[in-house]
């Protein structure tokens, strides 16, 4: 029987003699491991209980990224900052700071990731690194305490499903319309402790942004990590053809209309014209499943030139000081200002209650962030749509169904 | 040796509706205005405290108590506090239908039992809370109020050797030396 992606990706990270069946148990080899400011703190203080002054295993493999709460708004938040940065400059752990952006995108741009490598820290969307053929895994405190002094912990294998996408994407949809079809069809647990491979002539269109977008939200489907099947996964990790699934299902997106996830949850996934009409509050736009350059590009593409609705608070959160500078530079960011988006600096933005943006009871926000539970944002309610639908959305102060523009 | 079989009294989570509450994720149960807290004692009062009708969970817990819940439990981020603020009130363990993929880890390696029990959801209606439980790690047997047998899922190896030796880190020394 033949692997598939996730089974060769941990065979090349584990003892050469060990099975690498679903269900088996296995020490699994962590290329990098990294913590940020929330859980960073606990990191420190379950490794200092347990290994005392001892050092990492490597601190070149090992990195703080500043994120969530950046520049901290409360004391409590900036302690536990300090608190890290003491211990990483008395370990030779480099820190990205809150001046740097989301860790995974960092992670992405700086380099510190390959195609093939298997990467873990205290958040749970680090499996976006699927995207670009990566094993990222969110992990509590004490496992990555574990992982900075031993490089390694203990994994079970999961099954792997297929999602075969058939099709082609269409304007006015987007990756992020596409990964809420495929929310849609699994629903909250549709995926529980399995890996996906995303397959199909409509993975392989999506360019990296798209398949982050994708691969980050497979946290929101209950799986530990997405794989979309396309050019950017090295030969020997690609799954044989004879590889063994669970489960094997097909979405076709030819048809595809613009989809939105409605509260309570992420996978509360319905039309957009269903919606169209309800009068909203304010806007997000970024974190780190739609905090790329193309997906402000796509919002300005459709702004330019226009005012948003005088009602409507909309702010922008590049996922990056890199992307910062791409808006920057491509004169993007002018363009957002000049339509009446507040610009914040990259982060996680909204993202981290208590930082920035939060919603008050009976606000209605439509967001391109990647969850709405109850509370999570704020009071008020929080609807999850592609950056194209929020972009028509904050020009008309109500969910309004995407437009294509001749 | 830690006990593989415990009695405790249990707490139906339900919504108002009477069903059992199904992707109970880490924002209802450790809210993320909570996160900079670090000492686990701390992370108590707070447990529950965003999930609808069960804010005053915290204050009605007795250490040894079991929880029982639906699908997914534990659902969406990595935080530790979620697992951590349980220990702090001493419960004894977690049983569901199926519990979320990072939230299971957290839970294993810092030897929190976690009952996986397939099928919950059709028989949940036999369960109230106050009732006594006891759960036999080893097996997966569950006996509600000393008659009614149930068969949940035992422990896997990992989560038996784990929870035997108190925590990963004591595991991963016991394990690589």
């Amino acid at each position: 029987m033949g692997k598939t992606m996730i089974q060769k990706l941990f065979a090349a990270h584990t003892a050469p003699e060990a099975s690498v069946e679903p269900g088996d148990i296995i020490w699994l080899d962590l290329d990098v491991r990294t913590a940020r400011d929330f859980g960073g703190a606990n990191v420190v203080q379950n490794y200092r209980e347990h290994y005392g002054d001892a050092p990492v295993a490597d601190p070149t493999r090992t990195f703080f990224t500043f994120d969530l709460v950046a520049p901290p708004s409360n004391i409590p938040y900036a302690n536990n900052q300090q608190l890290c940065r003491e211990w990483a400059r008395s370990q030779g752990i480099r820190v990205y700071d809150v001046n740097a952006g989301i860790g995974s995108h960092v992670a992405i741009e700086e380099g510190l990731v390959h195609a093939g490598d298997t990467f873990v820290g205290t958040d749970s969307h680090l499996n976006l690194l699927g995207a670009m053929g990566a094993f990222g895994q969110g992990m509590g405190d004490q496992d990555i305490a574990f992982a900075f002094k031993s490089g390694r912990t203990w994994f079970e294998v999961p099954p792997t499903m297929k999602v075969v996408l058939q099709g082609t994407l269409r304007a006015p949809g987007t990756a992020r319309d596409l990964t809420l079809a495929v929310l849609q069809r699994l629903g909250a647990d549709g995926a529980l402790g399995r890996a996906i491979e995303f397959h199909g002539p409509a993975i392989e269109a999506l360019d990296l942004a798209g398949r982050i977008t994708l691969a980050s939200q497979v946290t929101e489907m209950g799986g530990l990590i997405g794989f979309p099947i396309s050019e950017a996964i090295p030969s020997s990790l690609l799954p044989d053809h004879d590889a063994d699934y669970i489960e094997s299902i097909e979405i076709d997106i030819t048809e595809l209309e613009p989809l939105i996830a409605c509260p309570p949850n992420p996978a509360n996934v319905h039309p957009v014209r269903e919606l169209a009409g309800k009068r909203i509050d304010s806007v997000f736009l970024g974190s780190c499943t739609n905090g790329r350059f193309e997906d402000f590009a796509a919002v300005a593409a459709i702004v330019k030139g226009q005012q948003l609705a005088p009602h409507v608070m909309a702010t922008v959160v590049p996922a990056t000081r890199r992307v910062y500078a791409q808006l920057l530079a491509s004169g993007v960011l002018e363009t957002l200002f000049e339509a009446g988006f507040i610009i914040s600096n990259p982060g996680c933005g909204g993202c981290a209650s208590g930082h920035l943006g939060m919603t008050g009871k009976g606000e209605v926000q439509v967001s391109t962030s990647n969850r709405n539970f109850p509370g999570k944002q704020g009071a008020g309610q929080t609807y999850l749509a592609s950056p194209v639908t929020a972009a028509w959305s904050a020009l008309r102060g109500e969910i309004t169904v995407p437009e294509v523009r001749a | 040796m830690r006990p593989t079989q415990i009695t405790g009294r249990l707490w139906v989570l339900r919504e108002a509706a009477g069903r059992l509450y199904n992707d109970i994720d880490t924002d209802m149960i450790f809210h993320n205005r909570y996160l900079h807290i670090t000492e686990v004692t701390q992370m108590g009062p707070y447990a529950l405290d965003n999930l609808k009708g069960w804010e005053d969970f915290a204050r009605r817990a007795r250490p040894g108590d079991l929880i029982m819940a639906g699908s997914n439990f534990g659902a969406g981020s990595s935080r530790q506090q979620a697992v951590d603020c349980f220990h702090a009130l001493g419960i004894a363990a977690i049983i569901a239908e199926s519990f979320g993929a990072i939230y299971k880890r957290n839970a294993i390696n810092s030897g929190l039992p976690l009952v996986t029990f397939p099928g919950l959801t059709e028989v949940a209606s036999r369960f109230e809370s106050g009732d006594i439980v006891t759960v036999d790690f080893c097996t997966g047997a569950l006996i509600r109020n000393g008659v009614e047998r149930f068969q949940a899922q035992p422990f896997s190896k990992v989560q038996l050797e784990i929870y035997q030796a108190g925590n990963l880190f004591e595991y991963g020394k016991a394990v690589t030396g």
